[in-house]
């Protein structure tokens, strides 16, 4: 009878659990709070060539910050693949990170969600205001008239780096300054066997960076002032057929590029086997495949004619990843600190050297360690020739739809199939039907 | 309904008797301790199965967009919006969709039809003992008995343009293309998906029918080549008739895994599939993941849900009268 009895209130217990424990979660949907001061936890970007180089390069600098607050920081570095998803499930159930590192591009989109702490004049005074930042990296913070949702942390540029032995065997004495000139000294290397252009033809970020820079060649943007899609406009058209013919009529990306989404045209010229690669700040990964430094040079993207600046010679978008904080944090006050010791001068140095990005604090900037030349190039562009990416809600639609057409138009190019005005532009009207309606 | 009356009456402490024969409060006990007992069961079923979906369907009455998916209580109720776009096929989210469906219908055919080809034929071959035919069973299990991941990924190193095994045995050696062909993009990738799919899925129709075969009388085929019928006809008038019922079985749990299959396409292809491979369940994460419509991505989900009942439905009541009218 005893046993029949535990067995009984066994039952009913365990079930009362499973109840409690699945309707837990989610509870915590008001603002931030401070209801335990002494942990943070804190979802970084993968920055570095793996995520164990990342854990080395954050590790001694959260003991850093613990030493000097008493916050324990508990790390984690989410890749790439499912950093967006992470920070959505975490939207949507209300549980996620203190802190976390976001892709400046999806500061809008995010921003729209309402799950990141606006950063208002009152909060950037807590971190030393919005004036230590420079103004080319908070112009991809947040939707225009906002408050940012996030600071910047890292700032990174496009650069065209050129393997200079296969440069010297061709004949070519410096690098391509226009496209132009890109397709003609392609017509040279390929004369002695190698490729001449790396892309990442089946990745829709990359593919989105890049059409982004032809548009502004073209002196065209995908949306209008007022945040309507725009992508069938005749020069929108003509920027992505100019990037998808670099492979179609120019040949100067290898076909087999279409294909490419894991950093393959990166090993590509690391190996000596490409001779350029139009990356941002890639000379921690090029270090990490085991190119050495004096191996390649770093040039400006190159422009239509000319030479880089605003308008139609943008070169560059404003690459980087910002620094924000969930809103429902439960340790607001330690997430603040955390911010500030993050963009510190100190820190900003420390990270921005591991990671070969810029910082976007501009005290830090002026440090010998980024006046190197392969620095001087990207830092020249951030402040002189690179545009912000959309700040749009619907950026992240946005790089979906059109990244997958231009990654389809690249199937095509290498299918042999012409790439015509016309098949550029059903494809892009067919992205634009699929972006929301409101 | 007499308990509550029952439960009034005077609780006496226990004797060494009362065990043979029970009080009444002692019954409800007994009677009650069951249901008791399945009660975690039941808890877990509803929050694992029910629950989910509950919420799901009513996700998809919602317009539950990036600007509602905080706090996705206050997201308007947007009533059938999401079901009318999405089987409206003339405007593109449902042109999308029906492509996609149209798409995963004629790999799922395909599939399981060469699964069930390919797995009945190994199963036929291996009835007969010789020697190896225990490793050589072993092995053909081996497909199955990888992760998913682990296995398609592999494939997806073999599809590869530039390095990749197969246009090295198709190109390089076997010289039947005139220029390396690309698998993971553009109109292959079908085939390329549908190659791994059944890479993938014939071992378990191999097991099945394996199973289902050990069940029929030796007796059978040795009557029947005393009259005098042939291997075509023995597989044909014995073999194939009695594994109609697990063969039933079997071609519905195929159908069903090989319609709704994620990771094999999701492995191969990533978040955006090419058009010619693009099944309905990337498709459907695309819908509410990448673009951020949750109430769009759900109305797809339980649309594809409602066909699946009615397909599986339509099936069992076909197959299981005629089988009756069989038996009769």
């Amino acid at each position: 009878m005893r046993t029949i009895r535990a067995a009984a209130v066994g039952a009913v217990t365990l079930s009362l659990a499973l109840a409690a424990t699945a309707c837990g979660g989610g509870s915590s949907t008001g603002g931030g709070s401070d209801n335990s001061p002494k942990t943070l936890t804190y979802w970084a970007s993968n920055q570095g060539a793996s995520i164990a180089v990342d854990k080395k390069v954050l590790q001694p600098e959260l003991d850093k910050f613990e030493k000097r607050t008493g916050i324990k920081v508990k790390l984690e570095v989410v890749p790439w693949s499912d950093l967006l998803n992470r920070i959505l499930t975490a939207t949507t159930s209300g549980q996620g990170p203190d802190v976390l590192n976001i892709g400046n591009t999806w500061s809008a989109s995010l921003q729209a969600t309402g799950a990141l702490l606006p950063w208002d004049a009152k909060n950037f005074a807590k971190i030393g205001g919005k004036d230590r930042f420079v103004d080319s990296a908070l112009g991809s913070t947040g939707a225009e008239g906002k408050d940012p949702a996030a600071v910047p942390l890292y700032s990174m540029a496009y650069a065209l780096y050129y393997n200079k032995q296969i440069f010297a065997d061709a004949g070519i004495s410096k690098p391509p300054a226009t496209w132009d000139e890109l397709v003609a000294d392609g017509k040279k290397i390929s004369a002695k066997g190698k490729s001449v252009l790396g892309a990442e033809g089946s990745n829709v970020a990359e593919n989105i960076h890049h059409v982004f820079v032809f548009a502004k060649q073209h002196g065209a943007d995908f949306f209008t002032a007022d945040g309507k899609p725009d992508f069938t406009n005749d020069n929108v058209v003509a920027a992505v057929k100019q990037y998808v013919d670099l492979m179609a009529k120019d040949k100067v990306i290898p076909t087999g590029n279409a294909e490419y989404a894991q950093n393959q045209s990166v090993s590509d010229f690391a190996k000596g086997k490409q001779a350029m690669l139009l990356w941002q700040s890639a000379s921690s990964n090029l270090k990490s495949q085991g190119m050495s430094e004096d191996a390649y040079g770093i040039a400006p993207v190159p422009v239509q004619s000319g030479t880089p600046g605003t308008g139609a010679q943008v070169n560059s978008m404003v690459a980087g990843i910002n620094l924000a904080v969930f809103k429902n944090t439960d340790n607001l006050d330690g997430a603040t600190k955390f911010v500030k010791f993050m963009t510190s001068d100190a820190e900003q140095k420390i990270l921005n050297t591991a990671y070969s990005s810029i910082p976007p604090v501009k005290a830090a900037q002026s440090d010998a360690a980024f006046t190197a030349p392969a620095n001087a190039v990207l830092k020249d562009t951030l402040a002189t020739s690179a545009a912000a990416l959309p700040q749009v809600a619907s950026e992240s639609q946005f790089e979906t739809t059109v990244g997958t057409a231009v990654k389809d138009l690249f199937a095509d190019a290498a299918a042999g199939r012409p790439v015509t005005t016309d098949s550029v532009k059903a494809a892009l009207q067919k992205a634009q039907q699929q972006m929301p309606a409101k | 309904m007499t308990t509550a009356t029952e439960v009034r009456k005077p609780v006496h402490k226990s004797s060494p008797g009362a065990a043979r024969h029970p009080r009444r409060p002692g019954r409800i006990r007994r009677v009650s301790l069951p249901y008791l007992l399945l009660l975690p069961a039941l808890v877990l079923e509803l929050l694992v199965h029910l629950v989910p979906m509950v919420i799901g369907i009513v996700m998809s009455f919602k317009e539950l967009t990036q600007f509602y998916i905080r706090d996705w209580g206050s997201a308007p109720w947007s009533g059938l919006d999401n079901y009318s776009m999405s089987v409206d096929f003339n405007a593109p989210v449902g042109e999308a969709l029906l492509h996609s469906f149209l798409v995963t219908v004629g790999f799922t055919l395909l599939s399981v039809a060469l699964c069930w080809l390919i797995g009945t034929a190994a199963a036929i071959c291996m009835q007969d003992t010789f020697r190896g035919r225990g490793l050589l069973r072993a092995l053909f299990l081996v497909p199955y008995a990888l992760p998913v991941y682990a296995a398609v990924i592999t494939w997806v190193f073999m599809f590869q343009h530039d390095n990749g095994l197969v246009n090295h045995v198709l190109h390089d050696q076997l010289h039947l293309t005139d220029k390396p062909s690309f698998w993971l993009i553009g109109d292959n990738s079908f085939y390329a998906l549908l190659t791994v799919s059944v890479w993938k899925g014939w071992p378990f129709a191999f097991l099945i029918v394996m199973a289902g075969l050990q069940n029929i009388p030796k007796e059978l085929y040795e009557a029947a080549a005393l009259d005098g019928a042939g291997m075509w006809q023995q597989i044909r008038r014995i073999t194939l008739p009695s594994l109609r019922p697990v063969n039933q079985v079997l071609v519905l749990v195929l159908f069903l895994w090989t319609f709704n299959d994620f990771n094999t396409p999701y492995v191969l292809f990533g978040r955006s599939a090419p058009e010619a491979a693009d099944l309905i369940s990337v498709h459907i994460y695309q819908a509410s993941f990448v673009t951020w419509n949750f109430g769009t991505g759900s109305a797809m989900s339980v649309l594809l849900l409602l066909f699946l009942l009615v397909v599986t439905g339509t099936y069992l009541l076909l197959t299981s009268r005629g089988r009756r009218a069989a038996d009769v």
